[in-house]
């Protein structure tokens, strides 16, 4: 009788000493491994995502497609990444001068409750006039950055407040809505501008 | 014995006299190229950027800052990692040595003012104290450029 619970207790151990081992491997070297930084997004054909841009018209992938387009995500009560990374973008659209009317220039908030339609609306009017604010709720956000790729996390500060941790790229995509490059936070206009300008063009070699 | 007691005081308060005035470092911090973003309401976070010098010969230790602007600010530190990933923490004390500039700048080290206590307003100012650690303070001024300025000068 005795033997038989030791038995039993054995048997239980390996079996949860395996599933920890499993568990281990599925983590590091297995399915749910953490994939590799250069994730990237997926096309626009591949995306489907529903979002409400800052005028709250309904938007998607689609209503992206036939320019070449930039897309970023942040949130409007960051002080510091993101007014850096709207003002550099104003910066570069400056630079392009009319070239950058034929680019759609997209801000997806990862911060939906504070960041409603109309904290987008005010937002972005105080940047160049080519930046659409686009919000959602939290399950739409979630849904639209996993198409990205991007990651963000809240993170709280003392008392209710909170902060977010985001992915601070913006990328870059063709007319056909081919994903066409990354450019990295705080990245010069020197190399920001011909970047823009590649996805720009390649559209031009697409319906020809 | 009173005389005494009144002639210790006295040296001794010549002695904190002195040494108030001997305190090396902080007077010899430079504040300069000091700039903000306005803000939109008083909710979202504000923030300022600046170069801290020091023209001194010994090192001087930032201890924290103070504003009536906010609340709470705080020196802040941005960092993007190997993902792309942006984050923020606060920072303890920045030693600066001698000949060391420190600069506050977008994407960068920054002060972050969190409660504001009012708007922003472009084309304002306001003052920052920053205290150091041999019990000095500098006091600066800070102007407030647009919330689309890159720098100092924009
Ligand atoms: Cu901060």
């Amino acid at each position: 009788m005795r033997q038989r619970r030791l038995l039993e207790y054995g048997v239980f151990g390996i079996a949860a000493i395996s599933f920890i081992l499993f568990v281990g491997w599925w983590r590091v070297d297995g399915p749910g491994a953490p994939e590799p930084s250069d994730r990237h997004p997926l096309d626009f054909p591949a995306m489907e995502f529903r979002l409400t841009d800052h005028a709250g018209n309904a938007v998607g992938p689609e209503v992206l497609t036939g320019r070449a387009t930039m897309v970023f995500f942040g949130f409007t009560f960051c002080p510091d990444v993101c007014p850096t990374t709207l003002s550099d973008i104003s910066s570069w659209l400056e630079m392009m001068g009319e070239d950058s009317d034929q680019l759609n220039v997209i801000f997806i908030t990862v911060d939906p409750e504070r960041d409603t339609v109309d904290a987008m609306a005010e937002y972005v009017g105080y940047f160049d006039a080519n930046i659409r604010g686009w919000t959602g709720t939290n399950e739409q956000i979630a849904v639209a950055a996993d198409m990205f790729r991007v990651t963000y996390e809240k993170v709280p500060t003392d008392g209710e407040d909170y902060t977010m941790n985001h992915t601070a790229s913006v990328f870059l995509f063709k007319a056909d809505g081919q994903f066409s490059g990354a450019i990295d936070y705080h990245e010069t206009r020197e190399t920001a501008v011909p970047k823009i300008r590649r996805a720009m063009t390649e559209k031009e070699e697409v319906p020809q | 014995m009173r005389m005494v007691l009144y002639q210790t005081l006295a040296a001794l308060v010549i002695i904190i006299v002195f040494s108030a005035a001997s305190v090396a470092g902080s007077d010899k911090v430079l504040i300069e190229d000091a700039w903000s973003r306005a803000s939109i309401g008083t909710s979202r976070p504000g923030v300022a950027y600046m170069k801290i010098r020091n023209t001194g010969d010994v090192a001087v230790t930032l201890k924290g800052i103070s504003t009536d602007v906010a609340l709470k600010p705080q020196i802040h530190r941005t960092s993007t990692n190997n993902q792309g990933v942006s984050s923020m923490a606060q920072v303890g004390e920045i030693e600066i040595v001698p000949g060391e500039t420190v600069t506050l700048e977008p994407g960068g080290l920054h002060a972050m003012l969190m409660g504001l206590q009012r708007i922003m307003k472009e084309g304002e100012s306001f003052f920052m104290t920053l205290a150091f650690s041999d019990g000095g303070e500098v006091a600066v001024e800070i102007p407030i450029l647009s919330i689309a300025a890159r720098g100092p000068e924009s």
